[in-house]
Parts: C-alpha cells; structure tokens; sequence
C-alpha cells in the first residue's frame, strides 16, 4: 500500500517542530508500524537526510518505550496495544497517517518524536517502593496470605508499563491512571501497609509538582491504555489519598 | 490534611463534593415545581415556606449560593490548571474514539447552565431579593392574594424565554449525564455499586431536566389556554 505521513519533526526541545509529508510507497500490511518507520528512515539515509527519531526498545509490548500518537489516539486506533504491535493492515492503501509526539508539558520534547517521561520516574521515586528486610531474615512473599481478588487487582495495576499513553490521551494531560495503578499496586498488598500514608501523599504531591493536569473522568486513559488499566486504580488512589490527608 | 485542597486529588473532591450538594438541590428544587403542575394552591404555600423560613433564608440559602459560586470558580481554575497541562494541541486529535462528547465538554455545558442562571436569577431570584429584603415585603401576597404561581405562569409566556430554559435542561442533563457518576469516582467509590450508581445516575440526569422542561412547556400553554 502506498501511504502519505504527516510526521512532526524538532530537531531539539529548543526548537520549533513541524509537521512533515512523506510519502512512502509498497508497504506491506504485515509490517509493524515501528517497521514501517524503519524502511521510511533506511530511504532517508540513502537520501543523506535527517533519519526520524522514535522511541523504542523491546518490540514487544512489553518495556512501554514506543510512543506515538497516531491518527490522533496513542499507539494508534487499535486497542490495547502498543505501536510495535500495531500493524500497517490496519490501514488502507491511499491513507493519511497524522503521526505525532505524545504532547504533554510535563512531557518536553528531545527530538522528533521522542519525548522525556523522566516525570513518571520521578513519581515513582517519591513513593513506588516497598520496603523490604534484605539482612538474611526476609519472609517469603508467597507464605503472607492474601486474598485472590486483592491479589488479581494488584496484579492488574502492576501491569501498567509506565508508557505514558494516558498523559497523551487525556484532554487534561493527566497522570493520575499511572500514579493509580502505581499505589493500587502495593495498597491491596499487606507488604504495601508501611508506607501506605507516605506513599500516596508523596506521589500525588510529586505528580502535581511536574505540571499534570487534573483528571476529569473522561475515561480516555483507560480506553487508550494499552494494558487495560482500569479507572478503579484512579478511585482507589483518590480513596487512599483522602484517608492519608485524614490521618496526617 | 492543610494541604488537600491545594493538591490536584483534593481539588477534584472540593468539586464532587459541590456536585452533590447542588444535585440534592436540583432534586428538591423539582420537587416543589412539580407541584406548581399540580396545585397552584399547594404551590403557593411551599413557595412561600421556602421563602420566608429562616432557616432556609439565612442558613441554607447562603450555604447554596456558596456552592454554585464555588462549583463554577473551581471548575474555571480546574480548566485553566488543565490547559495549561498541554502547551501544544495535537494536529490531529480523536477524542471521541476513546470518551464521550459530555465529558469532554463539561466546561461549555457548565457554560451554558452559567448564562441560565443568570436569566433564571434576572427572572426569579432578584425580584425576589429585592421585594424580601429591599422593599422589606415578607407577605408574599400581591393584590390580595399569594404571588408566587401568577409570577411563575407570567415568566412562561414568552416563547423565546421558555426555549432558552428548554435549551440550558438539554445541556445541564448532558453535564449530569457525565457528572453524576463522575462525583462518585472522584470521591474514591468505584466498587460493586458503580454499576447501579451509573444507572441512577443517568436516570436522574435525564428525568430531572426533562421534568424541568415539562414543567415550563405545561405552564407556557395552560396559561395561553
């Protein structure tokens, strides 16, 4: 199939970025879409031009690099996937493919479509960690009973890859279906319990401080979200939240 | 617990928690209109309840007026926070393949219910105001009798008038339509209920401003007739 892209090119956060056309020509439905961009910047180097530079790395859903915001929805119109997983049969031969940077302030732009989501490390800094005895005594985590839906939940939510499609979906530019899964995770464990208080007081405070805006309810994120985080690990944050404003 | 309502997650709670109030408002509100279709006579005595009680004057009507102003200043300082979020729209942006158009324009509907007050206040509330507590008239009666129904049946003859206050119910259901069970999740309960919680809420959301609406349309026409 022969295609038109509308890339956005920046040579740096210091520049001003554009959207470019390129046309490419005999792309095979069976390709990925990250491979569809590898054969468009093998003919812009045998060209001498500038190659478009994309995050990613495992190829296989699984790391959260790959990016991109496609035909206006992050990693494209298909659901829960990411873009190394989206393939070009879910476009047609003739087609106009919008390819953007997620855009988010909290997310500057490096260069082309490669954005810093250094935010999201930041946030699990400030609290997405247990604390754990390493002198030689430490307990088995599968001897501590927990429940199985307690364990399901927290499992879902340890499922979330930090991509970040969420902040670039959200109308809003939103974190809080990240920083949700992120206390959900530990919140339902009883290895959790410890830090419950800190935890969720100092990722929200963290989330604030890198400029996220406020979630609305929409529920975008959880559509987009390539591992099918749920909106209850935002209710549960908010619950966990208020309860740790309560006790100080 | 100082720090709260500066914080993002206590800002959405301020604005729930507002929600609710002014949808329990909403609920009495229709409540005694409904009556108005009704009994002019029972319609008359509420009115005039609810008019004169003190407790309702200088208790609770100031506790109202304090959600609506703070409904609408948190909802403005939560849009400008959220734009500000994004310093570079999309080119290319699909928002209604992944959210609904409600919940994405819940700033415009609350626009729209804004400019309605505003004639809802210029039609009813400052009349009100002025004759209660300008003029220093607490009677509630006009020409030997209560005024409260000829005043309403007045306001509803004008078609344009009675179209404007349809047109806001179309858009305050569309806002409730996403608010409702919005308030709920922003609260923290998202749980085996919030199923049932999203059915009542989108029947609330549609049969309160669609009683609204039966309400003025009733009276625009049983007046002419």
């Amino acid at each position: 199939m022969n295609l038109t892209l509308k890339i956005w090119r920046q040579k740096s956060a210091d520049h001003k970025g554009q959207l470019v056309d390129y046309i490419i020509e005999e792309v095979s439905p069976d390709m990925s879409f990250l491979e569809m961009l590898d054969v468009l910047n093998d003919q812009l180097i045998s060209k001498d031009e500038e190659p478009i530079a994309f995050d990613h790395d495992c190829r296989e859903g699984i790391c959260g690099m790959c990016s991109l915001y496609i035909n206006g929805e992050a990693h494209g119109p298909d659901r829960g996937i990411t873009t190394c997983q989206l393939h070009m049969r879910k476009f047609k031969d003739g087609d106009t493919i919008y390819i953007e940077p997620f855009r988010a302030k909290a997310f500057p732009i490096i260069k082309d479509l490669i954005v810093d989501r250094s935010a999201f490390e930041r946030i699990q800094h400030a609290g997405g960690f247990i604390s754990v005895n390493t002198s030689g005594n430490t307990q088995d985590a599968n001897a501590i009973p927990i429940s199985k839906d307690a364990a399901d939940e927290a499992m879902d939510a340890a499922t979330c890859i930090g991509c970040g499609a969420c902040v670039a979906s959200c109308k809003n530019s939103s974190a809080m279906l990240f920083v949700g899964a992120k206390v959900s995770q530990y919140a339902l464990l009883p290895q959790g319990q410890i830090e419950a208080t800190d935890r969720v007081l100092n990722m929200v405070k963290q989330m604030d401080e890198e400029g996220f805006g406020n979630c609305t309810n929409t529920g975008a994120c959880e559509v987009e979200c390539p591992k099918g985080i749920s909106l209850e690990n935002i209710a549960r944050m908010n619950s966990e939240y208020l309860k740790a404003s309560l006790k100080g | 617990m100082s720090g709260i309502f500066s914080s993002s997650i206590g800002r959405k709670f301020a604005m729930a928690l507002s929600a609710f109030f002014l949808m329990f408002f909403l609920l009495q509100h229709f409540a005694i209109n409904v009556t108005s279709v009704f009994s002019a006579d029972a319609f008359n005595e509420i009115s005039h309840f609810m008019g004169t009680n003190p407790l309702i004057q200088y208790v609770l009507q100031p506790i109202l007026i304090f959600a609506v102003v703070f409904h609408f200043v948190m909802g403005f300082i939560l849009e400008i926070k959220n734009r500000k979020a994004r310093d570079h729209n999309y080119a290319k942006n699909a928002g209604h393949a992944n959210s609904t158009w409600m919940s994405r324009n819940m700033f415009w509907s609350g626009m729209v219910i804004l400019a309605f007050l505003g004639l809802h206040f210029y039609d009813f509330w400052f009349p009100e105001i002025n004759t209660k507590f300008i003029e220093g008239d607490w009677s509630g009666m006009h020409d030997g009798e209560f005024r409260y129904f000829h005043e309403l049946q007045e306001k509803f003859l004008s078609p344009v008038r009675v179209s404007l206050y349809v047109l806001a119910f179309v858009l305050l259901a569309m806002h409730l339509l996403h608010g409702f069970s919005s308030a709920f999740q922003s609260v923290g309960a998202n749980n085996k209920y919030t199923e049932g919680l999203k059915l009542f809420g989108r029947l609330y959301a549609i049969l309160i401003p669609l009683g609204f609406v039966v309400i003025a349309v009733y009276h625009h026409f049983n007046h002419i007739h």
